[in-house]
């Protein structure tokens, strides 16, 4: 295809944020679709995110300062809608989808992860989407996906880690299954959902397509199936493995590759290649237990007797706390790192002096501090320009004058 | 047929191990021609060792290890590299580099995970290719980033994870008095990675489509993983309490746990948000202490005296499979679903029919099961349509197709161990 001369791009007359000129509706609730809108929104997107008129729940979920509920204070929904607009619509009534509509028909990519029969009743289907707005790239974002037997089941993070595989192995012999924390999953999605509405976009923009959009079915539990189940898929089909739980260590690996208690809390070990390993056990000052057979095979010491293996070196990690064994396991080039807790990762030396937190102020909840861009990109650098909205607050700038019932004040 | 959405694009992939190469498979998922440069001077680490794939059908041929037929047989390397082109280039040599800049100068994306200072060493990395090639957009996944004290440090998921705090909210809760688990079972950051590398080289292709300029896009595994991580961030911040891990508590929910079932290491996942959803699962246990009970009167009460239900929601699975307690709680809308290995899942009618998993014939192995497309669009679906590359499989077509080194020159190229 042929291509402008573009060895001189002038940056005061071209569009440079990638994203620049899409518009993006949302019509999230909680995690997966927001966190997607919000990084499109990262791109230069213009975001304009739909809230009924009680608002998304997120707003009643939290963490708030002081512990204090408040629709504007959560910090789920600070962080998830970050650099978006606001409007709100109620979408069981007529005139709301309508509306719905209206905006859909000026936008680019429409982001939603309604439950099923929500969609289904305000007739957000993907025939309709179609029908209406061909142009549209409709990205869906749901548990299990929009078609197969359990695409109108109920569904949360839980669900999602239990179906896709990650539930299984995490946790304690001895234990239940744990599911991955603070929703993670519903993260990845929205991220997986990101890459598929930017895929859609150069479709739709490619020297051959003829402008129309498509929809895109992203499932929370097809990409934790998929893109995290590389080692479990043939580990099952050729040893006969369905997996277990193996706590504190990586199954199927090579001792040392676990977690283990320190002076000042925990440290992670994950040194597969010989020259790792030798270099670790100089650092303990070659200990006698290295010339006993039964310490020689790395991968029975893993799998068959690892906690006699890890007591082997539990007590040097015990003498030495976070800070000396990052230091020490640095200097030695030592995959061996300390398990950062959320207040020392915010201090992190590596995240602060690259300038990757943002300090981000809210009008109702006060000024914080928040993860930077999911990725760089030094041509064309983030571009969240204002925090999350306040419910309706874009309603007027959207809309013009608040006119339906299906508008609040 | 819709032409797939990246299939004018072709991607320079020189990924090893996970987050790299699976950066590139998303891309070629979708129709990039993304070529893998490889090289039996130093082989892609995911095709070393004695393979998984029994080997009884292959005998002589496996003699020779490494260097023999067993870098062709690894299914997770088959994984992370369907869909793409191999072409062997000895980067070691002067050679070999300077045709590797010839096809990065014929390509749109240059694409790797290398750890920082490799790609300047190879005259890979932006300034030196956007001389050759103004509108490249090269990608790079350094561990902790291009710079910082951690720069050099050497890292794989969980040493990632560790740093990232993600790992110290994996386990129960401390009340439990168990100790940390940390560990998922699973490549996670590198995932993490992997979709914001993709994610950055899209989105640095439609700014190049508009505007003609390239762009340098750093994907660090630490930022990556980090990003997922606001609410922690901010709840240290609003509240002043460090986040410990919750198990599988969740404010929002009681019940909310993974309860055991009848079966060896049977569980399903039960989490009951609203009025409504509880009513439903009090009709179907049937059981007169859970519907009178005030202590479960109201989602707050339940969240309070969530160990107590925990206890009887057990009682009522344990004489259950996972896949009943599913059905009758699904038939009146409570959110259920067994805890699944992978066993559970190839016989999962729903990951079935989504095509969770796909059958590609592979030259050495036959027909193989790999992961499929993780998501569905209706017109331009792509798909697994090539097994992984064999070492060097398309050096005609790279070297000789595109870039023009004409058959003799090959073989002296071959002989010098340059294309090797």
């Amino acid at each position: 295809m042929p291509r402008p001369d573009r060895s001189t791009p002038s940056p005061d007359t071209v569009p440079s944020a990638p994203l620049e000129g899409i518009r993006v509706i949302e019509w999230g609730e909680v995690i997966s679709a927001p966190f997607c809108a919000k990084l499109l929104a990262e791109l230069g997107a213009d975001v304009i995110k739909i809230e009924a008129p009680a608002g998304d729940r997120a707003r009643e979920i939290g963490p708030f300062p002081g512990n204090a509920p408040h629709p504007e204070r959560s910090g789920l929904f600070l962080f998830a809608n970050l650099g978006k607009r606001g409007v709100t619509l109620d979408t069981t009534a007529k005139a709301g989808i309508a509306q719905l509509h209206s905006l859909l028909q000026d936008a680019d990519i429409f982001v939603e992860n309604q439950p099923y029969a929500g969609l289904f009743d305000a007739g957000i289907t993907e025939a309709e989407l179609r029908r209406r707005h061909p142009h549209l790239i409709a990205v869906s974002i749901s548990p299990y996906g929009r078609t197969g037997d359990y695409c109108e089941y109920a569904g949360y993070d839980l669900q999602v880690n239990a179906l896709s595989g990650l539930s299984f192995g995490t946790g304690h012999t001895h234990r239940e299954p744990l599911t991955t924390p603070g929703r993670q999953a519903s993260y990845l999605a929205g991220l997986g959902g990101a890459f598929a509405a930017v895929v859609g976009l150069l479709a739709r923009e490619s020297a051959s397509a003829t402008g129309q959009g498509q929809y895109i079915d992203v499932s929370d539990s097809g990409i934790i199936a998929t893109l995290l189940t590389g080692y479990h898929l043939p580990t099952f089909i050729y040893r006969g493995i369905a997996g277990y739980r193996s706590g504190n260590r990586m199954r199927l690996g090579l001792f040392p590759n676990c977690v283990l208690p320190c002076r000042d809390g925990y440290v992670c070990i994950d040194a597969p290649q010989l020259e790792q390993y030798q270099r670790f056990l100089n650092l303990l000052g070659d200990p006698d237990w290295i010339d006993n057979p039964r310490y020689r095979d790395r991968r029975a010491m893993s799998d068959r007797y690892p906690e006699e293996a890890e007591n082997l070196i539990a007590p040097w990690f015990m003498e030495h706390d976070k800070a000396e064994i990052l230091q020490l396991c640095l200097e030695n080039r030592i995959p061996c790192a300390p398990v950062l807790t959320i207040d020392e990762m915010l201090e992190t030396p590596q995240l602060r002096e690259r300038a990757w937190f943002r300090d981000h102020d809210h009008p109702q909840a006060g000024q914080f501090r928040y993860p930077g861009e999911a990725v760089r990109l030094n041509g064309s650098p983030c571009r969240i320009v204002r925090p999350a909205p306040m419910l309706g607050q874009h309603n007027h700038e959207v809309f013009g004058t608040p006119r339906s019932a299906s508008v609040p004040r | 047929m819709t032409p797939l959405p990246l299939r004018s694009v072709r991607v320079v992939d020189l990924g090893s191990a996970w987050a790299g190469p699976m950066a590139g498979q998303l891309l070629a998922d979708m129709g990039a021609e993304v070529i893998k440069v490889e090289s039996r001077a130093r082989l892609d680490g995911m095709r070393l060792g004695r393979p998984m794939i029994p080997v009884a059908n292959h005998g002589d041929d496996l003699a020779g290890g490494d260097r023999g037929l067993w870098p062709e047989l690894q299914p997770v390397f088959h994984g992370l590299n369907r869909n793409k082109l191999s072409v062997t280039l000895n980067l070691r040599t002067n050679a070999g580099r300077d045709i590797l800049t010839r096809l990065a100068a014929a390509s749109d994306v240059v694409l790797s995970n290398f750890s920082p200072g490799v790609l300047q060493r190879l005259g890979m990395d932006y300034e030196t290719l956007r001389a050759v090639k103004p509108d490249i957009i090269v990608a790079a996944m350094p561990a902790f980033g291009d710079a910082g004290p951690l720069r050099d440090m050497v890292a794989y998921a969980p040493i990632i994870q560790a740093m990232s705090g993600m790992m110290s909210l994996v386990g129960y809760p401390p009340e439990a008095g168990e100790p940390l688990v940390g560990e998922l079972q699973a490549a996670w950051s590198d995932t993490v990675a992997a979709l914001c590398a993709a994610l950055g080289v899209v989105a640095a292709l439609r700014r190049r489509n508009r505007t003609g300029a390239g762009q340098y896009v750093e994907a660090a595994h630490l930022e990556g993983t980090t990003a997922l991580l606001g609410v922690p961030m901010l709840q240290y911040q609003m509240t002043g309490i460090v986040p410990a891990p919750t198990g599988n508590d969740d404010p929002e929910f009681a019940p909310h746990n993974n309860y055991p079932c009848s079966g060896e290491d049977a569980w399903v996942a039960i989490a009951v948000r609203t009025d409504a959803e509880w009513k439903a699962l009090t009709q179907v246990i049937d059981d007169d202490a859970l519907s009178g009970d005030l202590r479960f009167a109201n989602p707050l009460s339940r969240w309070e005296n969530r160990r107590s239900l925990d206890e009887i929601i057990s009682s009522w699975t344990r004489a259950l499979t996972p896949r009943q307690v599913m059905e009758r709680l699904q038939s009146v809308g409570v959110a259920a679903m067994p805890v699944m290995n992978i066993a559970d899942q190839f016989a999962d009618p729903h990951l079935n029919a989504r095509e969770t998993y796909a059958e590609i014939d592979h030259p050495h192995v036959g027909a193989e099961l790999l992961y499929g497309v993780p998501w569905r669009f209706s017109d331009t679906p792509g798909g697994i349509r090539t097994p992984a590359p064999l070492l060097g499989q398309h050096n005609r077509y790279v070297l000789n197709e595109l870039l023009g080194i004409d058959t003799d020159e090959l073989s002296r190229l071959s002989d010098e161990q340059v294309v090797h």
